[in-house]
């Protein structure tokens, strides 16, 4: 696909620390992203999930050592300077992170918060002007007394509505792309489906390129699209959100949906995937899964699969794919 | 009813003026697991507090074989302590960073009296029981892995033979993969040790899978209790019916509640969730519904009888 439109990320690999003790905690993820379109990233902690988030928008400066090549439209990300890259977060990306709390200036009122995000990045020349924008934007996310949380500092309000307050800031310049890592991890679930629709809702307002980061099944299952399963810092299996959970490819997706709590199991017999997942970095040669994969062969522990093409925009990278059967197995390690 | 663990109409208010838990009454049995889900602020925590003898309540009583936990001294107090542990949520604060896992294992037998020899015989068993390797009583809590951790907290908890162990949001911070190993890990110690389980969680996935009766909390209130099945079959009450309905992995149509939700320190007159209750009617204005019988051991504190909500009809795009 050749990425005009949207962010198209081509091999990216992030490495952290000097190159005797390097962490490689993103080894080669491809993915696109077109405007007005879901990406899921899932993955458990240690996967590299944020992290590709987060390279995406080269937050970590000169702590990480970034390969490979993210564009947005037209621009090229990786061959921006440091300043013109400033003026990309925020403006053409926006960015919800986990916790809304930490996301805010616990001093300062939202308005004024919103007031500086649209003045900085020149959407909103006078003041009266901005202060009239971020009433409407509060009123975009769904907040139900604009001019009450206009004047309201963070601990005034209660989680959802932080969350709210931090969503309306991200889409302030109304960004090509968004990205949201776990932006639903904090909140109790009755307030998640309430965010998790405002996310599709301003999507189908903007047009926006939405890209999510969940370690939650049930979050990806709600906002559909596509999605990419991590592990250890590779993609092993993409494809449509709903089709990939109803009928996962590669052994470390199914294995991990068949973990999952469900009406109808016995207690104490879910099925498990032995061990644990590797710490971030922690990786040795062949498939990072094949230690714990009930399906692994002697050639999964030399290279590492690529993500392969199995057709109808499915991908998995396992070399003994085909509809994989259902663990059977509930003996804990 | 031979409850090993019952609290009767407990309540806590703290000095702010938050009514953190109002009229709990709960009960667990041998080996039995009672599951307590609501969410953040409710009260959970508090409640488990009160059943450990970790906070005074205010009012009511919590009976531990039939006495009262509160006003127990000398060495009935330290037997209940050996008698009943806690699990917490964070392994990563709940072991001593500068202990290894041999030294905090006999920390807490130490402190129940439990000599040199026994507690040496004692912790590779235990280790095992929780299926780390015995060679990891040498390992400090920052060379395990957060399952692997939460499996060593465990062990601490076991070390002095309990009856209850109170879980609170114990599998919350692992990972889901690693989620499923601990909560086998939980059913087959309570198969094999007949202990009773207090369960708290966030998640009801998680507690459709382990417990036998169910309370739910809304506002430091028990709004509904019954036995698990009983509860997934046919809840009574518009908040269990609206978190079911919220909860990935059920497989019911969600239903979406307006409103915000209120805070402990300024609650809505009447019954709690009334502000957010798509079929509140006027009367619920007034006070909470007392819990009342809905079947057998069911019990649900809302004026409709049989309530009945409409799934949200929002469209979302596939």
């Amino acid at each position: 696909m050749t990425a005009t439109t949207g962010l198209q990320v081509t091999d990216l690999h992030t490495t952290f620390g000097s190159k005797s003790r390097a962490v490689h905690a993103v080894r080669g993820v491809t993915l696109h992203v077109g405007a007005g379109e879901t990406f899921v990233l899932l993955g458990e902690s240690g996967s590299g999930k944020s992290v590709t988030a987060r390279s995406i928008l080269r937050l970590y400066g000169d702590t990480a050592h970034l390969g490979g090549r993210v564009t947005l439209g037209d621009t090229e990300l990786t061959a921006l300077s440091p300043k013109a890259m400033r003026s990309v977060r925020g403006r053409c990306i926006g960015l919800v992170p986990q916790d809304p709390t930490a996301a805010l200036d616990p001093l300062r009122t939202i308005g004024s918060q919103l007031v500086e995000v649209l003045q900085v990045h020149g959407m909103q020349r006078s003041k009266l002007d901005a202060r009239g924008r971020a009433r409407e934007l509060l009123e975009l996310v769904g907040i139900p007394d604009p001019p009450r949380v206009f004047a309201a500092r963070p601990h005034e309000l209660s989680g959802g509505m932080r969350q709210r307050a931090v969503i309306a800031l991200a889409v302030a310049c109304e960004p090509e792309l968004l990205i949201a890592d776990e932006p639903t991890t904090a909140l109790d679930v009755t307030v998640q489906a309430l965010v998790l629709e405002l996310f599709l809702d301003l999507q189908r307002r903007t047009g926006m390129a939405l890209l999510l980061v969940t370690h939650d099944v049930g979050v990806a299952e709600e906002l559909g699209g596509r999605i990419g399963v991590m592990y250890a810092g590779r993609l092993v299996e993409t494809g449509a959100t709903r089709e990939v959970l109803a009928e996962p490819r590669h052994p470390y997706t199914r294995g991990l949906l068949d973990s999952l709590p469900r009406p109808g199991i016995p207690r104490g017999e879910l099925p498990v995937i032995g061990g644990r997942p590797p710490m971030t970095g922690e990786v040795e040669a062949g498939c990072a899964f094949a230690p714990r994969c009930p399906r692994a062969v002697s050639s999964c522990r030399e290279t590492a699969p690529e993500l392969a093409d199995l057709g109808a925009g499915r991908a998995a990278a396992c070399p003994v794919v085909n509809p994989v059967p259902a663990l059977t197995s509930a003996v804990s390690a | 009813m031979t409850a090993l663990l019952e609290a009767q109409d407990i309540s806590k208010t703290f000095g702010n003026g938050v009514r953190a838990v109002s009229s709990v009454s709960l009960h667990v049995g041998r080996g039995e697991t009672l599951g307590i889900v609501g969410e953040s602020g409710w009260g959970k925590s508090t409640t488990a507090k009160m059943l450990l003898r970790l906070l005074q309540p205010d009012e009511g009583v919590v009976l531990f074989d039939g006495a009262d936990v509160h006003r127990m001294r000398g060495s009935a107090l330290r037997d209940l302590r050996r008698r009943m542990q806690i699990v917490p949520q964070n392994p990563q604060t709940s072991l001593n960073p500068r202990l290894t896992l041999q030294s905090s294992l006999e920390f807490n037998m130490r402190a129940h009296g439990i000599r040199a020899v026994e507690r040496g015989r004692r912790i590779p068993d235990l280790l095992d029981r929780v299926g780390l390797d015995p060679s990891y009583a040498r390992r400090y809590p920052h060379q395990l892995s957060g399952g692997q951790l939460q499996r060593a907290a465990i062990a601490r908890a076991l070390a002095t033979g309990p009856d209850v162990v109170v879980c609170d949001e114990a599998v919350s911070a692992l990972d889901k993969s690693v989620q499923a190993q601990v909560l086998n890990l939980l059913a087959t110690l309570q198969r094999d040790l007949g202990i009773a389980y207090v369960f708290i969680s966030h998640d009801l996935a998680v507690v459709e899978h382990i417990a036998d009766r169910v309370a739910v909390m809304y506002l430091g209130r028990v709004v509904e209790q019954a036995p698990a099945d009983a509860l997934w079959k046919g809840a009574r009450h518009p908040y269990t019916i609206t978190l079911l309905s919220s909860t990935p992995g059920l497989g019911r149509e969600r239903i979406v509640l307006d409103g915000e939700l209120p805070s402990p320190a300024d609650p809505p007159s009447g019954c709690g969730f009334r502000t957010r209750c798509p079929i509140a009617v006027a009367a619920c204005a007034d006070e909470w519904p007392l819990l009342t019988v809905r079947g057998a051991d069911h019990l649900a504190a809302c004026v409709h009888h049989r309530p009945q909500l409409a799934p949200a009809v929002t469209a979302v795009p596939a």
